[in-house]
C-alpha cells in the first residue's frame, strides 16, 4: 500500500506507510540530528509541523518510557528514509512504527529525504501533507487549509491548569516542597520536561502557569525568578503574552529560552522575522560575544530576532550563530533579564550549555539575598 | 614561522598510510597559513615526501641523532609532533627529553607534550580520570614477571594484559583463565618500550564506542563524529568492523559519552585532534574510559572520510593558534570549522587482514591489532554500506557468502566456534549461522554483537538481500546533511531519486 508526501507546490513523493493510516498536514521542516527522535516527537515546539529527519535510519533504539518531553505527540507527522523494525537498546519498549500507530500519527517512510531537504533548503519551508489516500485530493485540501503562520499553536500546547514540578515529576501546586528551593514561575508556551528537570536539579521549585496567566497572577506567586518557555508558531502573533512579559519585566530576574528569547525581544520593543528554513538540529555553533567562546547547541526555531530592531531598546546582543550570524541571545541588564534562542536543556542534543541553569539560579539567589 | 613536521616512517602492522594522509594535510594546511614546512621522513612511498608538499625535505632515519642534525641545520621555530602517529610523537618526546628542543629553541605546536604524556602513561591518565570523576576499569600495574604472578590471584577474569606506549596495543592480550596472562605478559614486557604493563578488568561483550573530538587553544570543543564497533569490547578497534555514526545509542547515551569525551580533552588541554575510546554497558548507562589517543590517529582518518571534516587540516591550523571559529569549513565554503558534522548516510569500515599472505598465522583477533589496512563504504542503508565494504576488501567473498561455509561441510559446532571467537571470517560465519537457521538470540549469545546489527544481517540472509543493489544516483558527503549548499566534490553512489549536483566551478 502506497503513501504519499505532497508538497504545496504540487510535488508528490511516493513512499511506504509509517504510523497510522489517514491524512495529515503541516509545515514541512527538517532536523539534522542523528539521535533524539523520541524527544523531537514530543517537543511542543514542533506543533503544527511535519518533521523530516535527515538521518536515514530512524527508530534504531526504539521508544522508551523515559525520554518524553511532553505528554503527547507534537508534530503532525514525520518523514523518514527507513524506520527500524527491530530496534535494539536496553530501554526500548516498542518500535517507532508501533508508537506512531498507537498514537494515531500519520507518517511516511521510504522517502529520498536528502532530495526533499535540498528542496526545503533552496525554496524555504513549505506546507505539506502525508496521505494514505489520493495525493491530488490531498493537494486540493492542502491548498485550502490554514497555513502554519496563521495558526496559534501556543494556546493548544500550553498547560490548561497550573502545576508544580518535584523530584518525581509533575505534581499539584499544593504539594509540599523544600522551602530552601528557589521558586521559579514558568510561563508555559510549549514547555519541554527537561527544562523543569534541569531547574529542579539546579535547586528550584518550578511552578508552571498557562500562557494566559496575567502578570499579576505570575507576581502573585512571589517568584524568585521567571522563565519564558520555548514554544511553537510565529512569535509576532503573541501580543497578549508579550503584554504579560512587559508587566513582569524588571520586577524579578527573568530568563527566556527559544520562543522566550523572542518574547523578551518583543517586550522591549524589538521584532522577529521568519528564517527561510530555520535551525533544527544538534550541531549549531553559538558564539558568546562576551567571552568569545563557541558552544555547540541544540536548536529548533523557525524565527529569529531582527538585530536592527533592538537598537535603542536597552537590550544587547550577547550571542550569535557562527554559521549565519543570526541572534542567539540577548540581555537587558538593567531589567535583570536575559534569554537565549537555543536549548540549554538539550533533549535532544549536546549538554554543553547546561551550566546556564546553574547560572540563572545563582542570579535568582543573589537577587533574593540582596532584597 | 618555520615548522618541522615529523613523518610516520615505514608502514608497519598497526600503523598504516593514515599518517601520511594526516601529515600531508598538515603540511598543506601550514603552508596555506604562510608557514615554511621542513619535513623529515624515512618513507619515500608517501605523498608527504612529494615535491611541493614541504618546503624542505629530509629523507632520513627517524632517530634523535638525525633529527637533531636537521634541527641544527634548519633551525625551525617550532615542531608539530601530533600528526605523524605514534612514531612521530615518540621521537618528539625523546627530542624534548634529550633537551634538544630547548637547546635550539624549538617550540612544540599543538597539544603540549606534557598533556600527551599524561594521556599515554596509563598511571597518570588514570589519576587524571579519577580527578575529573570519569570511570576507568580497575587495573594493576606490573613491573616484572614476578609481580605479574602475584596479581594473578587478585584479577577478575577475563582480564587484559597490555603495555603503555605501544603501537596498536602491541604486546597486549586477553586472558580467560589463570594460565594465560603470564605468557602474554612476558612477551609483552619485551616489546614495550618502558617495561611497564597493565593488567585490567576485561569488559568483554560491552559496546565499544569511539568519539573523535577536537579542541582549540581557546577551549572550544567539538565532536567530529562518534563510531560504534560492530565487534564488542575485546577486539582492537583497528581490527573491528566500525560503523559511523553509532546506531544503537539513544540521545541520552550519545550525549553522555560525548560530554565525557569533551570533559577529558579539556582536562588534558588538547590543542588539536583526539580520539576517546569508551566501553558502554549494553544493559545500562555505565561506561568506562578505555583509552585516549591525544593525536591524529587511524580513527581520525576514518572519521575525516566518514564525515568530510578534514581533521588533520584543522588540527594543524589549531596548532598554529587559530581557533575553530576562525577556520573555514572548506566543504560547504560558507560555514566554519566550529560545528559538528551531521551525517545523512551510514559508514561501514572493515579491516583488511594479511592472513591470505600468512596462511598459517593465528587469525584470532584480540587487543593486539593485526589488520594492515581497511576499507570504508558509504550508503543510505546499513545493508548496502556493509555489502559495498565487503566488495571493497578485494578478498574472494563478494557478499555474505563464504566458500568455507558453503554447502554446510563444516560442522555446526565448528561454525558456532567461528561465531564465538573473533577472526577475520566471523562476519561470514554469522551470516552462515543465519543461513542454517540460527536465531538472533543464539548468535548474540555467542558473539555479543549488538542485536541491531544481527537483525540486519538476518534479514539480508533470509531475504536473499545479501547482494548489492545497483546504485542509481550519486549523493554528496557535505558535513551538514544537506542543510547548506556545499562546494565539495566528494560523492557516494546509492539508490535514490535525484543526483546531487556536481559543481562545475569551485569558489
Amino acid at each position: 500500500m502506497a503513501r504519499y508526501l505532497v508538497l504545496s507546490d504540487g510535488s508528490v513523493f511516493e513512499g511506504a506507510p509509517l504510523g497510522a493510516e489517514g491524512e495529515t498536514s503541516g509545515e514541512l521542516v527538517f532536523n539534522t540530528g542523528m539521535t533524539g527522535y523520541q524527544e523531537i516527537l514530543t517537543d511542543p515546539s514542533y506543533a503544527g509541523q511535519i518533521v523530516l529527519f535527515t538521518y536515514p535510519l530512524i527508530g534504531n533504539y526504539g521508544i522508551n518510557e523515559d525520554d518524553f518531553e511532553s505528554d503527547r505527540l507534537q508534530p503532525t507527522g514525520i518523514v523518514v528514509r527507513e524506520a527500524c523494525e527491530d530496534p535494539s537498546n536496553w530501554r526500548s519498549s516498542k518500535t517507532i512504527h508501533a508508537f506512531l500507530a498507537d498514537r494515531g500519527l500519520v507518517s511516511i517512510q521510504g522517502i529520498d529525504t536528502r532530495d526533499v531537504t535540498k528542496r526545503i533548503r533552496s525554496r524555504g519551508v513549505t506546507m505539506a501533507a502525508i496521505t494514505s489516500g489520493d495525493p491530488q485530493e490531498a493537494l486540493e485540501r492542502l491548498r485550502h487549509s490554514k497555513s502554519y503562520d496563521e495558526t496559534d499553536f501556543v494556546q493548544q500546547v500550553s498547560t490548561k491548569a497550573p502545576y508544580a514540578w518535584g523530584r518525581s515529576g509533575k505534581e499539584t501546586v499544593e504539594s509540599e516542597s523544600d522551602t530552601s528551593r528557589l521558586r521559579l514561575v514558568v510561563l508555559d508556551c510549549g514547555l519541554k520536561f527537561n527544562i523543569l528537570r534541569r531547574f529542579w536539579n539546579a535547586g528550584c521549585r518550578p511552578i508552571v502557569l498557562p500562557c494566559t496567566a496575567t502578570s499579576d497572577e505570575i507576581l502573585g506567586w512571589n517568584p524568585d525568578g521567571i522563565l519564558l518557555s520555548p514554544g511553537p508558531g510565529d512569535p509576532a502573533r503573541l501580543a497578549p503574552v508579550v503584554e504579560t512579559v512587559k508587566g513582569v519585566l524588571g520586577k524579578r530576574p527573568l530568563f527566556g529560552i527559544c520562543l522566550g528569547n523572542q518574547l523578551l525581544c518583543q517586550a522591549v520593543g524589538g521584532t522577529t522575522y521568519k528564517l527561510p528554513f530555520g535551525h533544527r538540529g544538534s550541531n549549531h555553533p553559538v558564539k558568546d560575544l562576551r567571552s568569545g567562546k563557541v558552544t555547540i547547541t541544540s536548536q529548533n526555531h523557525g524565527y529569529a530576532i531582527d538585530p536592527e530592531s533592538l537598537k535603542g531598546t536597552g537590550a544587547e546582543i550577547t550571542q550569535i550563530n557562527v554559521n549565519d550570524l543570526t541572534v542567539e541571545g540577548i540581555a537587558v541588564p538593567e531589567l535583570q533579564a536575559e534569554s537565549i534562542q537555543y536549548h540549554p536543556e538539550a533533549a535532544p542534543g549536546p549538554w554543553d550549555s547546561r551550566p546556564y541553569f546553574a547560572q540563572f539560579v545563582e542570579q535568582m539567589r543573589r537577587v533574593k539575598e540582596s532584597a | 614561522m618555520k615548522v618541522l613536521v615529523i613523518g610516520s616512517g615505514p608502514i608497519v602492522i598497526g600503523q598504516a598510510a593514515e599518517f601520511d594522509y594526516a601529515g600531508t594535510q598538515a603540511c598543506k594546511s601550514l603552508k596555506e597559513e604562510g608557514h615554511e614546512v621542513v619535513l623529515i621522513n624515512s618513507n619515500p612511498a608517501t605523498i608527504m615526501t612529494d615535491p611541493g608538499v614541504s618546503d624542505a625535505l629530509y629523507i632520513e632515519p627517524l632517530t634523535v641523532e638525525f633529527c637533531e642534525r636537521v634541527i641544527a641545520r634548519e633551525r625551525p621555530d617550532a615542531l608539530l609532533p601530533t600528526l605523524g602517529g605514534q612514531t612521530g610523537l615518540n621521537l618528539a618526546t625523546k627530542l624534548a627529553d634529550a633537551g634538544i628542543l630547548e637547546k635550539y629553541n624549538v617550540r612544540v605546536l599543538g597539544t603540549p607534550l606534557s598533556a600527551i604524556k599524561k594521556a599515554e602513561d596509563r598511571e597518570s591518565f588514570r589519576s587524571l580520570m579519577r580527578e575529573i570523576k570519569e570511570p576507568v576499569p580497575e587495573s594493576w600495574i606490573i613491573e616484572s614477571p614476578d609481580q605479574l604472578r602475584e596479581v594473578l590471584d587478585l584479577v577478575p577474569y577475563p582480564c587484559i594484559v597490555r603495555p603503555a606506549y605501544t603501537l596498536g596495543g602491541t604486546g597486549g592480550g586477553t586472558a580467560h583463565s589463570t594460565g594465560e596472562p603470564l605468557e602474554v605478559g612476558q612477551k609483552g614486557l619485551k616489546l614495550s618500550e618502558p617495561a611497564r604493563k597493565m593488567v585490567e578488568r576485561s569488559l568483554l561483550g560491552w559496546k565499544e564506542i569511539e568519539y573523535e573530538v577536537m579542541r582549540d587553544s581557546a577551549g572550544n570543543c567539538i565532536t567530529v563524529c562518534n563510531m560504534e564497533n560492530f565487534d564488542p569490547m575485546g577486539v582492537h578497534t583497528g581490527d573491528s568492523i566500525v560503523i559511523a555514526p553509532s546506531q544503537t545509542l539513544s540521545d541520552q547515551e550519545y550525549h553522555m559519552m560525548r560530554t565525557a569525551s569533551l570533559k577529558i580533552i579539556n582536562a588534558l588541554g588538547i590543542e588539536g585532534g583526539c580520539n576517546v575510546q569508551m566501553a558502554l554497558n549494553p544493559d545500562g548507562f555505565d561506561y568506562y574510559i578505555i583509552e585516549v589517543n591525544p593525536r591524529v590517529s587511524r580513527s581520525s582518518a576514518l572519521a575525516s572520510k566518514a564525515t568530510g571534516y578534514p581533521i588533520a587540516r584543522v588540527a594543524a591550523k589549531i596548532a598554529v593558534g587559530l581557533t575553530l571559529d576562525q577556520i573555514d569549513n572548506q566543504v560547504t565554503g560558507t560555514t566554519k570549522a566550529c560545528f559538528e558534522p551531521a551525517l545523512d548516510y551510514v559508514v561501514v569500515k572493515i579491516p583488511r587482514w594479511p592472513f591470505d599472505k600468512f596462511a598459517t598465522g593465528d587469525r584470532t583477533l584480540f587487543t593486539q591489532m593485526k589488520a594492515t589496512g581497511e576499507v570504508m563504504a558509504i550508503d543510505r542503508t546499513f545493508e548496502s554500506a556493509l555489502l559495498k565494504a565487503v566488495r571493497g576488501l578485494e578478498v574472494k567473498q563478494k557478499d555474505l557468502r563464504h566458500a568455507k561455509w558453503a554447502g554446510g561441510q563444516e560442522a555446526d559446532s565448528t561454525l558456532k566456534e567461528a561465531i564465538r571467537v573473533p577472526t577475520d571470517e566471523r562476519l561470514w560465519a554469522i551470516a552462515e549461522g543465519f543461513r542454517r537457521g540460527m536465531t538472533v538470540q543464539e548468535i548474540h549469545a555467542l558473539c555479543k554483537v549488538d542485536p541491531w546489527f544481527l537483525n540486519k544481517m538476518e534479514q539480508m540472509v533470509r531475504g536473499e538481500n545479501d547482494h548489492i543493489v545497483e546504485p542509481t544516483v550519486f549523493k554528496m558527503v557535505d558535513t551538514c546533511a544537506g542543510e547548506f549548499e556545499s562546494q565539495t566534490p566528494y560523492f557516494y553512489a546509492t539508490e535514490g531519486q535525484t543526483f546531487d549536483e556536481v559543481l562545475a566551478t569551485k569558489k
